[in-house]
């Protein structure tokens, strides 16, 4: 834009009549230049202000906006104000001196009431959440007690490629971490255990680890944070489509479509890559072992059996249909308190991943003072 | 010699792979005027509008809007440019987590250095120009309604006050009411403000009611003319669209030029 001079304005003054003259660019980008210009408009005893505008240049609705205003500041101290110019521009003046002003934003006065309402708020969402939540459980436990009855309930196309997206998927990721717990573990094992002289407890220490907790955590953490967020999103954006609405008009359940193929699917995948990141961690714990204390696979394995046995296995499997569970719980869930816009898709889908995450803990928590107390 | 178009395609290429939408397109927008923007569907009007505003490269041609080549541009240049041209989407693509004074400021922002008590109040002018109720400025778009959205995106496509207006399918999801006060009040709109507009539409009585001359795609290129030009025209097509039932309603409808004097921002 052209650069206006910066005093756009002459004024003559004659008894009581004033005439303004107006100069250059009135536009929205040069309005703060204006506004200054025009602050040297004072009543005083001026009565009659005819406001000039055949020098203007290029007048739009800021501008126009501006001088009504003016216009309209004067009128309300008792002085005639008239412009003259183009009739267009004179119209564009009247046309945006006539519109109504909006009302101001209703703001609560005071920080403290602020601060009450979030919090008020907060707690009633926190509840509420909760008790959907509750309810959201309660149902999807029921469609799928009502499973092993009517098996025709999941489809199989679907949950195949459920299984696919969340199960096949998912191999290289959960692998690769897992493999490199095992190192970790491996190695720290190492450090300490040498100082004893005690080096081959190494082995002992990453299978009970890996079997018993690490394996099946990494694996529920990794396909809640691809899984979980991916149900959240892709049911998310299907309820602002109104996809879900149009499901439940032709008479379709969303719970069997939607919920119960990705519960499924998370029900059968889960145990398998948690057995496949046991493996792998295992792995990675024997190659570790195998470069720094020389300890070979033979060794490794065998000294593995006397320190694990089926049961420290199956303690850490067992938990992962539960893990699938939830995962698969929460995400869906998320996904269907998506409202009608794109930003509420994005919030939903957060929180289904932290908050399985979050659930996916809690949980192994409870099963560790679970196991303790029945002694296994 | 009337004044220079202010939009200027010259043999303008569009290709989806190997499908061909515009073969060597050319279309000139004369300034002060509303060019009604039609064609079946997968003619790619919308692929032309968003062409134009820069949203695509073309596979060849030229394209000038307001004198300037959009492709030899610098960065800087074509922000100036953009900052001359308001855009109205389909259902007005409203930013959802703003209030509707909050979408308008934004190009106000970003485009000029107004303090914010006075961009504050330069939106509100918008919101009252476009006949927003006063209440629907501190409303964010899930609460409004189709035709409210529809009025909030025009009047952020206002907020720099540009001298070419985009609208796609501005009436497209309004009700016959809505959709006639929305034609009137950007009637209303281009003549006080000067605007020189283009719109996508599928809707014949805007393009009766509003638009001076009808660019309409056929055969990969664009025939120009006014309503009555193009219903003389014999193309198959050109006779289905205005010799149609939907088509003879509406020039029967609009026959008298009555609904281009209403009241400004009036719904």
């Amino acid at each position: 834009m052209k650069q206006a001079p910066a005093i756009a304005i002459d004024v003559e003054e004659r008894g009581t009549e004033r005439t303004v003259r107006l100069k250059g660019d009135w536009t929205t980008a040069a309005l703060p230049a204006r506004q200054a210009d025009l602050r040297s408009l004072p009543r005083d005893s001026i009565d009659t202000t005819v406001i000039d505008l055949t020098e203007v240049t290029r007048l739009d609705t800021g501008g126009a906006w501006l001088l009504a205003g003016t216009a309209r500041r004067l009128r309300e101290q008792g002085a005639q104000v008239t412009f003259s110019g183009e009739a267009d521009r004179l119209a564009l003046i009247e046309t945006v001196g006539e519109l109504p002003r909006p009302e101001p934003e209703r703001r609560p006065p005071q920080a403290l009431t602020d601060v009450l309402m979030r919090i008020g708020r907060a707690t009633v969402y926190a509840v509420a959440s909760l008790r959907d939540m509750t309810s959201f459980l309660g149902l999807a436990t029921l469609t799928l007690l009502q499973l092993p009855f009517r098996p025709r309930l999941v489809r199989l196309a679907p949950l195949a490629y459920q299984i696919e997206k969340t199960g096949f998927d998912a191999l290289p990721i959960v692998g690769l971490l897992s493999f490199l717990i095992g190192v970790v573990l491996s190695y720290q094992g190492i450090d300490q255990l040498t100082r004893f002289g005690a080096e081959i407890f190494t082995v002992n220490l990453v299978g009970v680890a890996v079997l018993r907790e690490m394996g099946v955590l990494i694996t529920a953490i990794v396909v809640a944070g691809r899984s979980g967020s991916a149900f959240a999103a892709q049911i998310g954006t299907m309820k602002v489509n109104l996809e879900v609405d149009a499901m439940r008009t032709i008479g379709l359940d969303p719970m069997a479509l939607l919920v119960l193929p990705r519960m499924v699917a998370l029900l059968i995948t889960l145990p398998l890559l948690a057995f496949y990141a046991d493996v792998m961690g295992v792995l990675g714990g024997a190659v570790m072992a195998l470069f720094v204390l020389d300890i070979s696979f033979a060794r490794f394995a065998d000294q593995l059996q006397s320190a694990v046995s089926l049961t420290t296995l199956l303690i850490g499997l067992v938990k992962a249909p539960v893990f699938g569970f939830v995962i698969a719980l929460v995400g869906c869930f998320q996904g269907l308190q998506v409202s009608s816009d794109a930003e509420s898709v994005g919030l939903h889908t957060t929180r289904a991943v932290v908050a399985s995450i979050f659930l996916v803990i809690v949980l192994d928590a409870l099963f560790s003072i679970l196991f303790s107390i029945i002694g296994i | 010699m009337p004044a220079p178009p202010v939009i200027r395609v010259q043999g303008l290429v569009t290709r989806f792979g190997r499908q061909v939408i515009h073969d060597h397109l050319d279309l000139e927008v004369q300034p002060g005027e509303v060019m009604g923007l039609v064609g079946g569907s997968g003619t790619g009007k919308s692929v032309l509008l968003n062409t134009i505003i820069g949203l695509r490269r073309p596979a060849a041609g030229r394209i000038e809007v307001l004198g300037q080549d959009t492709s030899r541009l610098s960065d800087e240049g074509l922000q100036k440019l953009k900052s001359r041209w308001g855009v109205l989407f389909q259902d007005g693509a409203l930013f959802s987590s703003l209030t509707v004074l909050q979408n308008i400021e934004v190009p106000l922002r970003a485009h000029t250095q107004l303090s914010p008590s006075l961009r504050r109040e330069i939106a509100a002018v918008k919101v009252a120009l476009v006949g927003l109720p006063p209440d629907a400025a501190h409303k964010v778009p899930s609460e409004l309604s189709g035709g409210m959205r529809k009025r909030a995106g025009l009047a952020r496509a206002l907020a720099l006050d540009p001298d070419l207006l985009f609208l796609d399918e501005p009436t497209a999801g309004l009700d016959p009411i809505g959709a006639a006060a929305f034609d009137r009040l950007i009637g209303d709109l281009q003549r006080t403000l000067g605007l020189t507009v283009v719109m996508v539409t599928h809707d014949l009585d805007s393009l009766h009611s509003i638009c001076d001359r009808i660019a309409v795609l056929l055969d990969r290129k664009v025939k120009v003319g006014t309503i009555a030009e193009l219903s003389r025209d014999p193309h198959p097509w050109l006779q289905a669209y205005f010799g149609g039932p939907r088509g003879r309603a509406a020039a029967v409808s609009n026959e008298p030029h009555t609904s281009r004097d209403g009241a400004l921002a009036n719904p």
